[in-house]
């Protein structure tokens, strides 16, 4: 299990942007990746079935066709993303009693602040939150330049075309 | 009879890694006892202290989701599927 969630910058522009069409619904939804290998690879977004802007609960006929399409593929859900619409891109506890997928890295997108969209990930384990780095991938093989123990949250403005994003100073 | 029980990651401490068990039962509430007595702790982890299902997993027979079927009294039949996924949920 590494303790970084590297993924590619497409993918995390696609998460912000179902985000911020489901805002200020919380959105969520999975993204798959070989199993085994920690690369998230395949979007999926979900539909919150709680259709809510305080709680996300997959839809449960969608989950299982979901997981039987991963398991078909011999994947699994490397990240399970949601957006939170009105307060930092925390896991609450609801959250944290929920987590079930002790491999998954649970990314949270914070969409209170309509301009900038905040993204950091976690593990959820045993009940114990880490936070730990994302680290964005240009492509297959480039990765950008971050530094890889820091732990950042990213900002990302709304256009898809000028993504603005930042690293604050690893506290 | 032959059910076949599919086990999530979180859960297969109990049955020793395997991602498929078989069980036997008349419903639901039958195979997790019979489940139990093999892989000892896994139906404390899928129903309460009071008897019902826990809310954070989803358990379905073949397609259905066993909240709308009946929860733990649902009736199973011979090469019936149950998948257990943990819930994915939270605010």
């Amino acid at each position: 299990m590494s303790d970084v969630l590297s993924i590619g910058r497409s993918i995390i522009e696609a998460i912000v942007e179902h985000a911020r069409r489901d805002h200020p619904d919380e959105a969520c939804g999975v993204v798959a990746g070989p199993a085994g290998s920690d690369r998230p690879t395949r979007l999926i977004p979900m539909q919150n079935a709680a259709r809510s802007m305080t709680f996300y609960e997959f839809d449960s006929k969608e989950y299982l066709r979901v997981w039987r399409e991963m398991d078909d593929r011999d994947e699994e859900p490397v990240v399970i993303y949601h957006s939170h619409t009105a307060t930092e891109a925390y896991p609450s506890r609801t959250d944290i009693s929920f987590a079930g997928w002790p491999q998954a890295h649970y990314l949270l997108v914070s969409t209170r602040d309509p301009q900038r969209a905040e993204i950091r990930s976690f593990r959820i384990v045993d009940g114990e939150v880490t936070e730990e780095p994302v680290r964005l991938l240009e492509s297959d093989s480039v990765e950008a330049t971050v530094d890889p123990h820091a732990v950042q949250s990213y900002m990302f403005g709304q256009s898809p075309a000028s993504v603005d994003y930042e690293c604050p100073a690893a506290s | 009879m032959a059910i076949e029980v599919r086990i999530p990651t979180i859960l297969r401490s109990h049955t020793g890694g395997a991602k498929v068990v078989e069980g036997s039962g008349d419903t639901l509430n039958d195979l997790l006892t019979d489940l139990d007595a093999r892989h000892p702790g896994l139906r404390g982890r899928l129903v309460t202290a009071e008897g019902g299902l826990h809310r954070f997993v989803n358990v379905y027979v073949n397609d259905e989701d066993v909240r709308f079927l009946g929860a733990l009294d649902t009736k199973l039949n011979d090469g019936d599927t149950v998948t257990i996924l943990p819930a994915v949920a939270g605010g």
